[in-house]
């Protein structure tokens, strides 16, 4: 048994511990918001966040992720209360397919966390390896540019915060 | 994701569609008109000449929910919202009411495949013409029972109103079988002025299940009882297993079968992760004969020359001109280019020992069904295909192949659905690809510089095996006794497969087109977003703009010199005007480039106008500012066709600046995304802009694949502008550039 934790929820997974987390999460924990697409790191559609930080959860073993923080596009919010950027997301209607969207949402999620305030060649820099084919490329900009003025204004609104690496 | 899975019963289902086909007795209006009418019937709008009955489209149950049920499938391309638009509007219900169903055998009409940007103009026209036609009757049903005049009622909000503002739901209407007729060839459509709904840029409805983590994608689906499995596929195109040790894999935790036919491998077992790991074992057990033989990559065009053609000319007209001053030949190149769907094919499947049911994200229900029960030998009634999305597929890609492996194995392990996942290496290895294409362009000019002849000829493969043939899908060509691919055929004009967009849409005194249709297929090839027209109007709208310099003419100002068409004009005007078109020269190392072209010679008209930067030292290109202008006629959801222009921009721009398959003497080398580059942000353009040029009242004509030959040649024409030289072969990668600027 290895206990994770997913999404501020313990869970003990009886899964082998060389299990890449992205079939953990899929297969055990049913959630289906980090998406397989390459399973080589190289397209970023199972991006999720572990203490901040944005992770290919298809080369991620569990073993190594006991303690850590896991986040995935379930924890930031819901359909009805959706988090800044899954809100900013459906006002640009920055989706075709949206396979590749949650791992977009995911890194975009890690950079905001740290920087409110990203330039436009600061995002392109970070959101670089995950892989869009539709081609909403300026629509994903776009939603994470709307999603950082949302959090500073919700920050102003909310005086000083600490800031957690 | 589509309605609840196992109701109707498939017998409940079945029996209803039988009426539907087989009702003898025509509805009495129909009869009516047929003995006033003894000249041809006209035809009813749509996919309604497939699917006459307005119920096969629209069911209102006695509660007043409203259900719609399309042929067509979602890809990602925005059709559920756009089609619940129509509805709505037509209908006079909220959007938010309408329930909308799917390609799925059981329950649908069977539009053929959601392809070719066809959906509006098919199951757009049908559903809203349904819609009207079910509005009027509810309100003659209405006018029945209030003992009114129709002409005083009108429909509101999901019931009919009369003059006392008495209303009855629709829901209180639908009594007996009054939607079960046979629709009329013209329908009482809401006027251009009326239109509320169509139009609007409704929020796509699938998009807040999609970044939330919703139950979206049939990658998602969850059954229970489900089983896992992968395939190990072939090395090769034709390899063959040739031994098999199945004793270690057999032992490996949750392994629960391995199913060997012929040189069809695979293996289930109880969990996904295990059955990864399963797979991997078995590859290291399995030995091949390495037997294809594919031809020199470097050679690929002078091998696809060497093959045997079918000619067809499919344009020729002659009429008197000027004398030609000067005439320019040239060669465009497209190599093989892959679909490169982010995520790989999946499919799960059922089979009770009966019957099948089957969960795809292909994107013809029907023809998927027909091939599966011929595979399978079963009768098509014993199978049922449902559509669930997957990743967007821009064209034939794995999806029909993974859904019959996942059927074999359903047969392999009944009682238990079987979940199949490809693997990444799998979908670049094994999905058809777009085929590699040339074209010789020829033309004249006179001394003003007008086109006085024009002639041009393509050479390609298919550009479709899709099913419903048990041999277009990949496991029925490995089953032990195999099933032959069909014999290719070209796809016929005017829509056209290698030679779409191949005829120039310019007003040109003599024209004549050649399509050489090339039926050996050296790597496995078909539909890819936009087919021909990829290439064809990379081709022709890279020559006009040869042309154009020849000419000493500005290429817009030579653009709209020779077409006269209305529409046209307005598109490559505004994408011109909102794009700032010069002349000027542009600082060293900066071009801009300018490309227009109506999908299909029918379909949507596209615009786009594009600024790039090459890079002296090492030619790469980068995109700037990208203006687009689009008429997709009577405009449902602007910015649903906003987003598919981008998209298509964005697409077109990866294809043409970095694609190509690669392959040695027996297998193809690109295998993942290392191996096949496609761009990624770093790369995209600083801005796309799309300009929606309304149509009301104008039939819907698609969107989808408009924008991806523009976007190519519009690049071509800009890195030309910025470098000075010409490059024709695609892509434009930087390798190719630099030589062509030659540091």
């Amino acid at each position: 048994m290895i206990p994770l934790n997913v999404n501020g929820r313990l869970h003990e997974v009886e899964d082998e511990p060389n299990t890449p987390l992205l079939y953990v999460l899929r297969d055990t924990l049913e959630l289906n918001g980090a998406k397989f697409g390459c399973g080589l790191g190289q397209c970023g559609s199972c991006t999720v966040v572990v203490d901040g930080k944005p992770i290919f959860s298809c080369l991620t073993p569990i073993s190594i992720l006991q303690g850590r923080k896991i986040t995935t596009v379930e924890g930031l919010g819901t359909e009805d209360a959706p988090s800044p950027l899954q809100r900013a997301f459906i006002e640009e209607q920055a989706a075709q397919c949206g396979y590749c969207i949650p791992g977009m949402i995911m890194r975009a999620h890690a950079l905001l966390t740290t920087n409110r305030t990203p330039s436009e060649a600061q995002i392109r820099d970070h959101m670089n390896p995950n892989l869009c084919r539709c081609g909403t490329h300026m629509r994903i900009l776009a939603a994470i540019r709307r999603a950082a003025h949302a959090m500073q204004a919700a920050d102003a609104t909310a005086g000083p915060r600490e800031v957690r690496p | 994701m589509n309605a609840p899975l196992f109701t109707p019963s498939r017998r409940e289902v079945l029996a209803g569609a039988l009426i539907v086909s087989f009702s003898l007795r025509p509805p009495r209006s129909v009869a009516a008109e047929e003995q006033q009418n003894a000249g041809p019937k006209p035809k009813l709008p749509g996919s309604l000449k497939d699917a006459a009955m307005l119920d096969a489209w629209i069911r209102v149950d006695a509660n007043g929910t409203v259900t719609i049920f399309t042929g067509k499938c979602e890809i990602g391309q925005g059709i559920k919202t756009a089609l619940i638009q129509v509805a709505a509007e037509e209908l006079e219900v909220e959007p938010s009411r309408i329930h909308l169903v799917t390609a799925d055998t059981a329950r649908t009409a069977n539009e053929g495949f959601t392809s070719g940007s066809n959906s509006m103009k098919d199951s757009g026209t049908a559903i809203r013409n349904a819609a009207a036609q079910v509005r009027e009757i509810l309100i003659g049903v209405a006018a029945e029972r209030l003992g009114v005049a129709a002409d005083q009622l009108h429909a509101q909000s999901g019931a009919v109103v009369g003059p006392d503002n008495r209303r009855i739901g629709y829901g209180e209407l639908v009594a007996g079988d009054v939607l079960h007729v046979a629709a009329q060839p013209a329908s009482k459509l809401k006027s251009p002025e009326a239109l509320k709904v169509i139009g609007q840029s409704m929020p796509r409805v699938d998009i807040p299940g999609k970044v939330t983590g919703g139950v979206s994608y049939v990658q998602d689906l969850r059954l229970p009882g489900m089983a896992h499995a992968r395939i190990v596929r072939p090395p090769s195109y034709d390899a063959r297993l040739q031994s098999l040790d199945t004793s270690a894999v057999e032992k490996l935790p949750g392994v629960l079968k391995i199913v060997r036919d012929g040189s069809f491998l695979a293996v289930i077992a109880e969990r996904e992760f295990q059955a990864v790991t399963a797979m991997h074992a078995l590859a290291a057990h399995a030995k091949w004969d390495v037997a294809t033989k594919l031809p020199d990559e470097k050679d690929i065009f002078g091998f696809i020359e060497s093959l045997p053609a079918d000619d067809y000319v499919i344009a020729e007209k002659h009429a008197p001109a000027a004398a030609a001053a000067q005439s320019l030949e040239a060669v465009y190149r497209r190599p093989y280019q892959l679909h490169g769907s982010i995520g790989p094919s999946c499919a799960v499947a059922s089979f009770d020992g009966d019957a099948l049911t089957v969960w795809s994200h292909a994107q013809g229900m029907f023809p998927l069904r027909k091939a599966i029960a011929e595979m399978l030998h079963l009768s098509d009634d014993k199978v049922r295909c449902i559509h669930m999305e997957g990743a967007g597929c821009y064209g034939h890609n794995g999806a029909d192949d993974a859904a019959a492996d996942a059927a074999l194995l359903a047969r392999a392990l009944p009682g238990r659905p079987v979940r199949v996942q490809w693997t990444r290496e799998q979908e670049h290895q094994w999905e058809p690809y777009g085929p590699a294409m040339l074209s010789r362009a020829r033309a004249s000019l006179d001394a003003s510089g007008n086109i006085v002849d024009w002639q041009y000829e393509v050479r390609s493969n298919t550009h479709s095996t899709r099913p419903p043939g048990a041999g277009q899908l990949l496991a029925a060509r490995h089953l032990e006794q195999p099933f032959k691919p069909d014999a290719p055929k070209p796809i016929p004009q005017p829509e056209g497969g290698g030679d779409r967009n191949s005829i120039p849409l310019y007003a040109l005194p003599n024209v004549r087109v050649v399509h050489h249709f090339v039926p050996d297929m050296p790597l496995r090839v078909s539909a890819q977003r936009g087919l021909g027209a990829y290439h064809n109007v990379f081709a022709i709208e890279s020559f006009l703009d040869e042309l154009a310099v020849a000419a000493g003419a500005d290429p817009l100002e030579f653009r709209l010199r020779h077409i006269q068409e209305p529409r046209a004009r307005k598109v490559i005007t505004t994408a011109a005007e909102r794009f700032g078109w010069a002349s000027t020269p542009l600082p060293k190392g900066k071009g801009r480039g300018f490309a227009f072209a109506r999908y299909k010679n029918l379909g949507a008209y596209c615009a786009v106008a594009i600024e790039v930067d090459v890079e002296h030292e090492s030619g790469r290109v980068r995109l700037g500012r990208a203006v687009a202008a689009v008429d997709s006629g009577q405009a449902v959801n602007p910015d649903g066709i906003a987003n598919q222009i981008q998209g298509g921009i964005v697409q077109s721009a990866s294809w043409t600046l970095y694609e190509s398959v690669r392959f040695n003497e027996t297998r193809i080398l690109s295998q993942d995304w290392s191996t096949y580059p496609i761009l990624r942000f770093g790369a995209v353009p600083e801005s796309v802009e799309v300009h929606v040029i309304d149509a009301p009242g104008q039939p819907f004509l698609g969107t989808g694949e408009a924008a991806q030959g523009p976007t190519a040649a519009a690049i071509a024409n800009a890195v030309a502008n910025a470098t000075g030289m010409r490059v024709r072969d695609l892509p434009l990668n930087a390798a190719r550039v630099k030589a062509a600027i030659g540091v």
